[in-house]
């Protein structure tokens, strides 16, 4: 975990969804426990364990008692439809700003941004 | 979302310590949350480690209270079992081989982990029959590594516990606390200087300066708290006006901050036209302590400052 980005419970939930996301962590598998997290990423497992309660509230994980943590059903599209409303705001503002302190007009950017599908 | 905050293990409450004309401590008042890891943090001559005397029962503050488990822990054998204290360069008896001095670890505390204790000497490559007046600076440190975790003891305190350790036993240090704190919880109080080694780690913080409790908090809480701001001289003061400013300089028209985020005012520093970057901990302890080093002199304006 990276100690410069901010709280590590929340890397830690991010990393999860990514998972989740990236079709790695399936739906209906079993998480990694607190105490796994806190070894593979040497932090604390109360910071684990708080990053894991984060996705219990948010309805990405389940807890059954005394067996562990799964990822939800539906799961892996509720992140999706969240990411792609939080997108605007993480990628294309930061373009915007960037774009607009070099003088590249909206018009021009769409352009870019037509011509950068063509290549792929 | 909000966890029920933990019991105390230890209570520490407006505790002064003076040393003949020296204030160590100056109403010091905290909580040590059991079952915690809490960091202690600090300068050199902070207070850490009197702070560790006091609650291991080796000292008695001049004013106030301390209680651990409940009870004041000196001279009270009931408590002190409970307590395993590793001294910054501990030295153990001349005539002792590293094996007695861990025989001798293993009377003293009730959990004793004789497995752990032997896994562990193989960690650090200890040669057991080696008398301790032989070791070097690292494998003395490392004996009293071993006692630490292998006493399990439910409160125990680690002052700079890694002097001469590389860095290969420090992490080795690290990966064995935690294994063996997630196994078998119980309250820690790490006193470090190397705070980006083991800031993941922590749970809690307890920063002390010059025997003044700086800082007292929940790590992770830390980590959001403090930005470090750039960007044009005006915009960053307008900007470090809404919050604590903690620390700046200036190179010819930029300048840069470090903030503490009041909860209440705008902490968008992006939209403000200036670039931002997260202040970890290590950062936020060494602008808190610098900050309560100058108080005196410092001019509180960003303008003077500034200058």
């Amino acid at each position: 975990m990276n100690e410069d980005a901010g709280p590590i419970f929340r890397q830690v939930a991010a990393e999860i969804e990514n998972a989740i996301v990236d079709g790695s962590l399936a739906e209906e598998s079993q998480a990694p426990s607190s105490n796994e997290l806190a070894a593979f990423h040497r932090i604390n497992p109360a910071t684990a364990a708080k990053g894991l309660n984060q996705l219990v509230a948010d309805g990405v994980l389940t807890k059954r008692r005394g067996v562990g943590m799964f990822v939800a059903t539906g799961a892996r599209e509720q992140l999706l439809k969240r990411r792609r409303t939080e997108f605007a705001d993480q990628y294309v503002r930061p373009l915007m700003t960037e774009a607009h302190k070099l003088g590249i007009s909206p018009a021009e950017l769409t352009t870019m941004i037509r011509h950068w599908e063509d290549p792929r | 979302m909000t966890p029920a905050p933990l019991p105390a293990a230890a209570t520490v409450s407006g505790v002064t310590m003076r040393f003949r004309n020296h204030v160590a401590l100056d109403d010091v008042s905290t909580v040590v949350a059991q079952d915690a890891i809490t960091g202690l943090l600090g300068r050199n001559g902070a207070g850490k480690t009197t702070l560790m005397q006091l609650l291991t029962g080796h000292r008695v503050p001049t004013s106030g209270r301390v209680e651990v488990f409940g009870r004041p822990p000196y001279e009270d054998d009931d408590v002190l079992r409970d307590i395993c204290f590793v001294k910054e360069g501990q030295r153990y008896p001349e005539q002792f081989r590293v094996k007695d001095a861990l025989s001798a670890a293993a009377l003293v505390f009730p959990s004793w982990d004789a497995e752990l204790a032997a896994s562990l000497m193989e960690d650090f490559d200890l040669p057991p029959k080696r008398p301790v007046k032989k070791l070097s600076r690292g494998m003395n440190s490392a004996v009293g590594i071993i006692i630490g975790l292998a006493a399990r003891a439910p409160l125990t305190l680690f002052d700079e516990p890694y002097l001469g350790l590389d860095a290969v036993a420090r992490q080795l240090f690290y990966d064995r606390l935690l294994a063996d704190y997630a196994e078998h919880p119980r309250t820690i109080v790490l006193s470090t200087h190397l705070i980006e080694e083991i800031a993941a780690l922590l749970e809690h913080v307890l920063l002390i300066d010059r025997g003044r409790v700086v800082l007292d908090a929940d790590a992770e809480s830390l980590r959001g708290s403090a930005l470090t701001v750039a960007g044009p001289r005006d915009r960053v003061a307008a900007f470090a006006a809404g919050h604590e400013l903690l620390h700046t300089e200036t190179l010819g028209a930029s300048s840069r901050a470090v903030v503490r985020l009041r909860p209440d005012a705008d902490d968008d520093a992006a939209a403000a036209g200036l670039s931002v970057e997260q202040t970890n901990l290590q950062q936020l302890v060494v602008a808190m302590s610098l900050r309560s080093t100058e108080a005196s002199t410092i001019p509180s304006r960003l303008e003077e400052l500034s200058r």
